[in-house]
């Protein structure tokens, strides 16, 4: 089964992120990147079900600019086969990126396309389930468990409250979620080796894709600064603050 | 050769975030349990922090000296117990077979101390010689096609945890300088090596040193390194440069690290209504902090460019050891300082890091050594 992950570049998520001062985004200039936290995990199940023998290869795909290659690279340096990047300058939403990932799918025929249930920066959630409908292809989102028999793959569901575990047709896009696995660390020689690992560049004109935006940003502004807390004196006063004040209870 | 800017630095980043992630969190753990997890060992050899120095077709890294150094400032970021474990591999373990070994000893030796799946620990030291190296007293006696080793070496780094000693011992007893002495490829379990009790040491617990027994150890001729006599400490004198960088490196790494906690601290902790980090006596003890590590960072790499350029760096070598590890020394005394007296509980760790760095300026040639090294060269220069 030929297995195709979607990675994307985000902000690292131990850096503080800033809101430039106009509000129309986030500082980008300067700031360290890195593969999002959830596209890691898919790669990490792809370079899995390879080393298990039921994965036959692992192409991963990223969409953006062109230093989304160094992403490529860390999922190349994990285990993965070969990267293809679709190369764009222009701002990527979910629908275009779901429509470009759609052009390399029918390049690649994959079985099987895993990605991120989402990522860190603008939390979308939106990718995947835009891909399988464009596709017509099943999906699995939320994944936490992921099992293959003839055909069809069994998928664990993490869901509010609980777990569901559905069956899926092949061909399907499964997306991970935070206890799909722990992602290894790329061994120091593997990221040497990953340089000679093959990346083909492509753009969203080769796919016949327009990805221009759809959505416009209107303001993006930090969450209000947290507030003090307060001490109480006696139960008493907890229970009248806790009715009245936080009108909790 | 030398790594494109894009993977050294995806390389120095996966180191970081092993040790952010995964050695950082045990600290406190190994210097309680005066080991190091197996589980986390065999993490750092599966990522190949074994290999590093240990060129590519012997299944290390082969790393130039100033990635190395690179990725030395990470790994002094946490216990330097843990950059023990690797660093006698990478360093003197290695290193000599590296440079002096035969083709039959690196194909043997190299790729397993690469991969980490033995420990490599230099025997130098004894009793009675320490600085005094060239004086050392172990001997090995040919016997037809084998030496018989006797002697005891002392403080031997890593010697509980060893699969392979670089021996230093006399072969011949009438030379009583460094020319009579010849370098041995020992394998643990060797009928005759036998080991003393770990030392109980005044920090970097989880690192261990012992003493290291030949009793009529018998050694095949072809462990003898190079295949010939009398070159064992010139071999040494060879390893020292790189081993003396890298730990210079790290005692910049740990020197980092001691800052950012103790600025930490320092803005957190409030004292007469403000920061501590407000009072110009504590900004004082961070600023010297700041410049001196930075001026070491800045002598280390340095130094490991010029030795990747080709140049003798003896002199800088020892400059560089000297002046980062008497730093780091003085950094962690402030770290201390400014922690007050949270600094002398072991619960906030500095203390220990405190205890760590005095190795530094004590092993691979005291700050004493150092500084004779320096000025003999200097006055060796100007009379050329």
């Amino acid at each position: 089964m030929k297995v195709l992950v979607a990675i994307k570049r985000v902000i690292d998520a131990y850096v503080k992120v800033r809101v430039k001062s106009d509000g129309s985004g986030v500082e980008t200039q300067n700031v360290k990147m890195s593969m999002n936290p959830f596209c890691e995990i898919a790669v990490e199940e792809a370079v899995r079900m390879k080393e298990a023998g039921i994965a036959s290869e692992v192409v991963v795909v990223s969409c953006g600019q062109q230093n989304s290659q160094e992403t490529i690279r860390t999922a190349l340096a994990m285990g993965a086969d070969r990267g293809i990047l679709v190369q764009s300058d222009a701002e990527l939403q979910p629908l275009a990126i779901a429509k470009l990932l759609k052009g390399v799918v029918e390049k690649e025929q994959p079985e099987l396309v895993l990605m991120g249930k989402q990522a860190v920066d603008n939390d979308f959630n939106q990718t995947g389930q835009m891909l399988s409908a464009l596709l017509d292809w099943s999906q699995a989102t939320f994944a936490s468990k992921i099992e293959k028999s003839d055909g069809k793959l069994t998928v664990t569901r993490e869901i509010d409250g609980g777990l569901e575990t559905i069956e899926v047709a092949l061909p399907a896009v499964v997306t991970a979620d935070l206890r799909l696995n722990e992602p290894r660390y790329a061994s120091l020689p593997n990221i040497m080796k990953a340089k000679k690992k093959p990346i083909d560049t492509m753009s969203a004109e080769d796919l016949g894709v327009d990805p221009s935006p759809r959505l416009s940003v209107v303001k993006v502004s930090e969450p209000p600064a947290r507030q003090g807390g307060a001490k109480v004196g006696s139960v008493a006063e907890l229970v009248e603050k806790l009715k009245n004040e936080a009108k909790v209870i | 050769m030398a790594l494109d800017e894009d993977t050294l630095e995806q390389l120095l980043d996966t180191v970081r975030r092993f040790v952010r992630e995964r050695l950082v969190p045990n600290e406190e753990r190994v210097a309680e349990e005066d080991a190091i997890p197996a589980e986390l060992v065999q993490e750092m050899a599966e990522l190949g922090l074994f290999g590093l120095s240990v060129p590519q077709e012997y299944e290390g890294l082969g790393l130039t000296m100033s990635e190395e150094v690179k990725v030395a400032f990470e790994l002094g970021r946490t216990s330097p117990a843990f950059r023990s474990l690797l660093g006698t591999n990478n360093g003197i373990g290695s290193q000599g077979i590296v440079l002096d070994g035969t083709e039959e000893q690196k194909h043997k030796y190299l790729p397993k101390l690469a991969r980490g799946e033995i420990i490599g620990s230099f025997a130098l030291t004894e009793p009675d010689s320490g600085s005094d190296a060239s004086s050392l007293r172990t001997t090995a006696r040919r016997d037809g096609d084998h030496y018989v080793l006797n002697g005891t070496k002392r403080f031997i780094t890593n010697a509980p945890e060893a699969g392979l000693f670089t021996v230093m011992a006399r072969t011949d007893t009438a030379q009583k300088g460094a020319r009579g002495i010849s370098a041995f490829l020992v394998e643990a379990g060797t009928p005759g090596l036998r080991l003393g009790k770990p030392d109980r040491k005044m920090g970097q617990r989880g690192a261990h040193t012992c003493d290291v027994i030949f009793e009529d150890c018998r050694v095949p001729a072809e462990q003898l390194l190079g295949g010939i006599e009398g070159q064992g400490f010139k071999t040494a004198m060879k390893v020292l440069d790189r081993g003396r960088l890298h730990i210079s490196a790290v005692c910049v790494g740990v020197a980092e690290r001691l800052i950012e906690d103790a600025l930490s601290y320092a803005i957190e902790r409030k004292q007469f209504g403000q920061p501590i980090a407000e009072f110009q006596l504590i900004q004082a003890m961070l600023a010297d902090s700041r410049t001196e590590a930075y001026a070491a960072r800045s002598m280390v790499l340095d130094a490991a460019r010029r030795r990747d350029a080709g140049e003798t760096v003896t002199t800088e070598a020892s400059c560089c050891k000297l002046f980062a590890s008497e730093m780091v020394g003085r950094v962690a005394d402030r770290a201390v300082q400014i922690h007050g007296g949270a600094g002398y509980i072991a619960d906030y760790g500095v203390e220990r890091f405190y205890r760590d760095v005095r190795l530094f300026r004590l092993y691979e040639g005291t700050s004493q050594i150092q500084q004779l090294v320096i000025a003999r060269n200097m006055i060796r220069e100007h009379s050329q």
